[in-house]
């Protein structure tokens, strides 16, 4: 066959890419429905120009004071939360992916646990935080307990398919080696496991600074807290100072933690 | 000669001498410095955040019966969580649609094998990076004083926050494609366009869709608590049952909320499957 009569034979799907557009038309315009656009409210052309002005022009002396209502103190607080709620988050999730994965515990354990990890990853962070609270009290502590439980989802779930990969025929060379049970899990298991353990762990860090900065809103503690009342008082310019103050923190901790997981991925 | 580093030149390295006479150096382990700097940190991050185990253990009974509470949802309440859920989805879907369409062309001109410009290149990602570091709710917290609150503030924070998102990862992938194509068909004559819509579009389509996808899912979730704020959805409810401590009702709506996402999550990882 020519290229020409190969042309004309290629496969044609009109009549599915034009039922899939109607459908995504469809869906477009139905949503489309929901959202009611009431115009700008009359503040709002100010309030948009406060925030612009704000974020250009930050208050310095909030973003290099040192007193506990300063840019630096809220956002060591958030790194603070974030570390101890990935680690607290880590830690946990070690004996609940074991729990869950197909090969240590069998079907019908790993399905329920699997279950429980799917429930506590749709609660919202949010909601944890503001039932959390009833227990701790505001301040940042709550924001610990939060996000040592919301992390146990994300973290479970990937530990879970490191521990599914495991290679079973380093611990029957070990076997066949002579070494007892905890030397096969010392060089069988472990090695196997630490560098995607620890490159999950970074990666959940790197969400739950994000996150640690929105829970205070619930007043968990962090930059959050003290962000949301300076929008709701309008004050732009400390608006800006604790958003110019958050965006080097996440981007510098995301720089890292790329890099250090690009390490950890490729051994160099 | 391999480079010595810092922390082998001050802590020597063992020397084994083998059986046969030749020698390997055996590094000084760092897990040590590593464990210590870690506990040091952990240790500074209790005392910031004054995290008491002891309150955990003592009030614990609080959270027991409040989540007892939540798992005993009051099932009469459900029709008032209709109306604020469909509007969650469509506020995410809306939001998804504009954000991943803006998302494409920031996206092509963030890739560096397309834009050979540096400096719009940079600027380009830059914006992109800017967007993504700030939490779609303190977005929507600000929007909802711009346009009032309602759905509409919640959606535009959605949008943002997928343009940054779809916009990252799509110039991610299209940095790996494959230009062989493209270059054939501007050495035939096309101009630069005529060859990317030809060459590249079809490479990049399934990924891009796939990736819309993925934040739609995301969405569907954060949309969730944007009314938290007051930008609408299902977060407004929730805020108003924890206000009035009926966790009979957020049972319902959390129930009603997990149920969407798993639904929507099937489908979008059906879709995504047969995409890729």
């Amino acid at each position: 066959m020519s290229i020409f009569e190969m042309y004309d034979n290629r496969p044609r799907k009109a009549w599915l890419y034009a039922l899939t557009s109607l459908i995504v038309v469809g869906l477009i315009v139905w949503s489309a429905e929901g959202i009611e656009f009431n115009g700008i409210t009359n503040k709002g052309t100010e309030v948009a120009y406060g925030m612009v002005y704000g974020l250009l022009h930050p208050d310095t002396s909030m973003l290099f004071s040192l007193s506990k209502e300063a840019v630096p103190y809220l956002l060591f607080q958030t790194i603070a939360i974030a570390i101890l709620g990935t680690v607290f988050g880590a830690i946990l999730a070690i004996p609940v992916s074991f729990l869950a994965s197909e090969n240590i515990v069998g079907r019908p354990i790993a399905f329920v646990v699997r279950a429980i990890i799917l429930l506590i990853r749709t609660i919202p962070s949010l909601v944890w935080a503001l039932v959390w609270i009833r227990v701790t009290g505001p301040g940042a502590f709550c924001g610990v307990v939060t996000q040592s439980i919301c992390s146990i989802g994300m973290i479970s779930k990937m530990y879970i398919t490191a521990i599914e990969d495991l290679n079973t025929g380093i611990l029957e060379s070990l076997d066949a080696a002579g070494c007892n049970t905890f030397e096969k899990i010392r060089v069988g298991v472990l090695p196997q496991l630490y560098a995607n353990f620890i490159s999950t762990t970074i990666y959940r860090f790197d969400i739950n600074i994000k996150d640690a900065s929105t829970l205070g809103i619930a007043g968990a503690g962090g930059i959050g807290a003290a962000l949301i009342q300076a929008i709701n008082s309008r004050r732009w310019s400390i608006v800006g100072a604790f958003l110019v103050g958050l965006m080097v923190l996440v981007m510098i901790i995301e720089f890292f933690s790329t890099r250090i997981r690009r390490k950890l991925a490729t051994g160099e | 000669m391999k480079k010595v580093s810092l922390f082998d030149r001050i802590f020597k390295p063992e020397h084994i001498v083998l059986a046969n006479g030749h020698t390997v150096d055996r590094p000084q382990s760092r897990v040590p410095f590593i464990a210590g700097a870690v506990l040091i940190v952990i240790a500074i991050s209790i005392m910031l955040t004054g995290f008491d185990l002891r309150i955990i253990i003592e009030r614990f009974y609080q959270l027991s019966a409040i989540l007892g509470k939540i798992f005993q949802p009051d099932f009469s309440y459900f029709n008032k969580v209709v109306g604020p859920l469909v509007d969650t989805i469509k506020m995410s879907l809306m939001g998804s649609v504009v954000g991943c369409l803006l998302a494409l062309p920031f996206a092509i001109l963030a890739s560096s094998n397309i834009n050979k410009n540096r400096i719009i290149l940079g600027a380009v990602r830059f914006v992109l990076g800017i967007i993504r570091t700030i939490p779609t709710l303190i977005l929507a917290s600000m929007f909802a004083l711009v346009f009032g609150f309602g759905t509409f503030a919640g959606t535009v924070a959605i949008v943002f926050f997928t343009f940054g998102v779809v916009g990252k990862m799509l110039f991610e992938s299209i940095e790996t494609i494959d230009l062989g194509p493209f270059e054939a068909l501007e050495s035939m004559g096309c101009n630069k366009f005529e060859a990317f819509w030809t060459a590249c579009i079809p490479q990049i389509l399934p990924t891009y869709l796939s990736h819309c996808l993925y934040c739609f899912e995301m969405n569907v979730r954060s949309a969730a608590i944007l009314g938290y704020v007051g930008a609408g959805g299902l977060g407004i409810l929730i805020n108003e049952r924890i206000g009035w401590r009926d966790y009979h009702g957020l049972g319902v709506v959390l129930l009603s909320l997990f149920v969407t996402v798993l639904i929507i999550d099937q489908i979008s990882t059906q879709l995504r499957r047969k995409l890729s």
